[in-house]
């Protein structure tokens, strides 16, 4: 039986669900400190496809991939609590301010490194930017095939997978060899739930310079445990043209950041108790809404 | 995003206890697992960190998962299949989540696959999926039954069940027949040993039996021919796939519909004996009801915790004569005793858990040194207290928990007695407590012990010695005021030296002390944290009324009254 080399590509975002009022600072960058830094949503989904394979696959490996600061380590954490083997935090001062440009062409250089990668996995969108530009720009640069919108694995053999795709209008159903690169929708099911054994096991995992800014015995440790010391590259890890990252290989320039502020001409709150939803009725019927 | 351990900051108080770092280092023998296990705590702050973040899980997927699914699960129930027992699909999601983040087997050590964790945590976790889904927890919670094989069952079996266990397999207890229900010395499933199978058979039928189609079963069957009682039965274990069994009906209940009552068939259904022949009831069923009954407490406490907040939801949202109906009397003086109740029950559970922790865990010890003179006598006074705590809290906290189901329904009106809002699940599932697993009137008759020898009264003698704060002194000169009118009331019964007088009387007396041991931890929880100060205020004014009310009822009673109660 195969075993699939995946890589899961993962980011940690702002969680703009919770944004309110606060989440922009005045000069219209994000104000992180209101927002919780978590696993994008949908790049759960992703790693939930990724076990799938290796609960059909056993003896699969799944590496979560991730680009950002030093405390992006977190989620790599997160991903080893649900199941993933391995981690690579790709963090270097030179890749800060990236568009997806520059992200794509340091995520696509990192994953050469690794080799012999069969499925990337990614979600389709992050909620922090919204593009859903990456993973294609990813399969591109690796000039690889891409299935985006991805809901489910139908079938894999040792050379093709099956997957279904959900589009505006509809689901799709494409056959595609290997290697290629999926994005998966937030219509896929839900990761599966953190593992006990797995979180006791991995809650003391960090990366090396983690360790040395808390000024830990981090020799002692990375030795003691290998399993606990996450592989954190720069950019001397990969190979790179050093003017494709960054700020110097992000052609995207944010020119002027506006604070809208959604005006609703008139707004009501109906709870949902009775009298409340009587009156709404009554409301919408005064208006020709419905009736 | 609903996590229902994090919402809570009551259960994060109680699993912060100071007795918690004495459980910790005698379940974890000195922390001699770290380097064996890479799981395994390197020390005390290590073990409560990973109890903390384990909650956490379990909060997660009981507000995300368990409590979305129960109503569904209570609608569509399990279904009979073919003599199989199918889970609603509901039901089987909270078990996959369950397993997948391997949350079976919390309690079992770590060479079976176990996490290794102390009761304390243990029952937190079945407190948190109470009050998502008082039905599943039933299932979930039936890994307790693993905890009497490996205590009593042979290294063999331990070796074949208990790894299985943490792999998610289910459990049953199957004690309970038509002819044999409080009381088991009644059980007539027979159980005889086959010579040419090698291999004892059960014959019969059982009845109300909880997942009763589990993987592996605990069996109460009788293996001693021509006895009638306890002494002729002996405990079995059975394993599913060895096969010999089916479900013949699953039972149509009021409450925890998502859990299946089953009456199952045995037919030379082959199993193993547990232990030694003859201890079945006497030694190994005792254990099991113990370990169960603990359980009915966090139920009834995770029920009343969703009553209780089902209501607060309500009163606030509700408005009637132009204000939320929170801020009338009426209804905020129900809700503040609803509030005093649970955190009452809540406290007495986690004293109830603690006392269990310490004595299990000696226990565990002894099985890898030997114990000191010291530790033997400790193990004795925390077994002691536990045997006396944990009927008066299965007794307590499971009437408490239908008091307050009782006036969350109330306080919805209309609503609440139709089908639209949870409360009128959370009302039916909350019926069972107070029958299963040993009615109250039972309990009343395991804990009236703890009065008669004084064993209440000591430990509350000893609570009185605490050392508090100057500024809530007060209380405890209410509590030993209380406790004066225990002992007195106690006198005016017991002098007659008549049993049922006694027995007469129990249910009061057992309240009485009940209501002043609460207190007394309401008020060490408000040395810890100042917010339960209210909550101790409310709940002392309640029992110090119960109890004047009780002495009253005490005062004007004599012996010739049972004849005006009595049937003939």
């Amino acid at each position: 039986m195969k075993k699939f080399n995946i890589i899961v590509l993962a980011k940690q975002v702002p969680d703009t669900r919770k944004a309110g009022k606060d989440a922009m600072k005045a000069d219209g960058t994000i104000n992180r400190s209101i927002l919780p830094a978590i696993f994008n949503p949908e790049d759960l989904h992703a790693l939930e496809q990724a076990l799938r394979v290796k609960d059909q696959f056993p003896g699969s490996t799944i590496t979560l991939l991730t680009m950002g600061p030093p405390r992006a380590v977190e989620i790599l954490k997160e991903g080893f609590y649900r199941g993933a083997d391995d981690g690579i935090l790709l963090t270097d001062r030179a890749f800060a301010g990236s568009d997806t440009l520059a992200t794509s062409y340091a995520l696509a250089s990192a994953i050469r490194e690794i080799k012999d990668v069969d499925i990337i996995f990614s979600g389709r969108q992050a909620i922090d930017g919204d593009t859903a530009q990456v993973g294609p720009q990813v399969a591109e640069k690796l000039g690889i095939p891409q299935v985006t919108y991805a809901e489910e694995i139908i079938k894999i053999t040792d050379q093709t997978i099956q997957v279904k795709r959900r589009l505006e209008h509809g689901v799709e159903t494409v056959e595609c060899p290997f290697p290629l690169v999926i994005t998966v929708n937030n219509t896929a099911p839900h990761c599966r739930p953190r593992n006990a054994k797995r979180l006791m096991k991995y809650k003391h995992a960090s990366t090396m310079s983690n360790r040395q800014e808390n000024n830990d015995d981090y020799l002692a440790s990375a030795i003691a445990h290998t399993h606990l010391t996450i592989k954190e590259w720069g950019v001397n890890n990969i190979t790179v043209d050093h003017e494709q990252l960054g700020l110097s290989g992000s052609p995207t320039k944010v020119k002027k950041v506006d604070n809208i502020i959604f005006q609703a001409v008139e707004t009501k709150t109906f709870t949902d108790m009775d009298e409340d939803m009587d009156e709404l009725m009554k409301e919408l019927v005064e208006s020709h809404i419905v009736g | 995003m609903s996590n229902f351990f994090t919402d809570n900051p009551d259960l994060q108080f109680h699993l912060s206890h100071p007795l918690m770092q004495k459980i910790v280092s005698l379940k974890e023998n000195g922390f001699a697992h770290k380097d064996d296990f890479d799981f395994a705590p390197q020390d005390f702050e290590d073990a409560m960190d990973s109890y903390a973040q384990i909650l956490e899980i379990v909060g997660e997927i009981s507000g995300e998962i368990i409590a979305p699914n129960a109503e569904s699960v209570d609608h569509d129930g399990p279904k009979l299949e073919n003599g199989r027992v199918q889970y609603a699909k509901g039901t089987q999601e909270n078990i996959d989540a369950i397993t997948q983040a391997g949350l079976m087997g919390i309690t079992l050590p770590r060479e079976f696959g176990g996490l290794n964790f102390p009761i304390t945590p243990y029952i937190m976790a079945a407190d948190i999926v109470s009050r998502a889904d008082a039905s599943f927890v039933n299932i979930w919670g039936l890994q307790d039954c693993a905890e009497t094989i490996h205590e009593f069952g042979s290294d063999e079996q331990k070796e074949n069940f208990l790894p299985r266990v943490c792999k998610g397999e289910t459990m049953a207890m199957s004690l309970t027949e038509p002819d044999a229900g409080s009381d088991l010395q009644a059980v007539a499933l027979k159980a005889s040993f086959d010579e040419q199978k090698g291999t004892w058979v059960l014959n019969g039928v059982k009845r109300f039996i909880t997942n009763g189609d589990g993987d592996i079963s605990l069996v109460l069957a009788r293996s001693e021919d021509n006895t009638i009682d306890a002494r002729g039965l002996s405990m079995f274990i059975h394993d599913k796939k060895k096969g010999g069994i089916n479900i013949r009906r699953i039972e149509n209940k009021l409450g925890i519909k998502g859990s299946p009552t089953c009456e199952i068939v045995y037919k030379d259904a082959p199993v193993e004996l547990c232990g030694n022949r003859k201890f079945g009831l006497i030694k190994y069923v005792m254990s099991l009801m113990n370990g169960a009954r603990l359980g009915i407490v966090a139920q009834s406490v995770g029920i009343s915790e969703a009553a209780y907040r089902e209501a607060l939801t309500y009163a606030q949202k509700r408005y009637q004569f132009g204000k939320p109906i929170i801020q009338f009397p009426a209804i905020y003086e129900m809700l503040a005793i609803m509030k005093a109740k649970l955190a009452a029950s809540r406290a007495l559970l986690y004293e109830t858990a603690r006392f269990v922790d310490v004595y299990k865990a000696y226990g565990h010890l002894a099985t890898e040194r030997d114990l000191t003179k010291e530790e033997k006598e400790d193990q004795k006074k925390y077994q002691k207290l536990a045997d006396v705590y944990t009927p008066l809290a299965k007794g307590l906290t499971s009437e408490m928990c239908n008091q307050i189901a009782y006036d969350s329904l109330q306080i919805h009106g209309g609503s609440g007695f139709m089908k639209d809002y949870p409360i009128e699940r959370i009302y039916r599932d909350a019926r069972i407590t107070t029958i299963y697993e040993g009615t109250t009137q039972l309990q009343v008759v395991a804990a009236i012990k703890g009065v008669t020898t004084g064993a209440y009264l000591a430990q509350m003698k000893e609570y009185e010695q605490a050392s508090i704060k100057p500024e809530t002194e007060s209380y405890r000169r209410i509590l030993i005021d209380m406790v004066f009118e225990y002992e007195e009331v106690e006198a005016r019964v017991t002098i007659h030296n008549n049993q049922d007088f006694l027995d007469f009387h129990a249910r009061r007396l057992v309240e009485m002390a009940g209501n002043i041991i609460m207190s007394y931890l309401l008020l060490f929880d408000t040395q810890r944290d100042h917010d339960y100060w209210k909550t101790l205020e409310v709940y002392l004014r309640h029992a110090r009324s119960r109890n004047h009310e009780i002495g009253n009822f005490l005062m004007h009673s004599h012996l010739n009254d049972l004849g005006k109660y009595r049937f003939e």
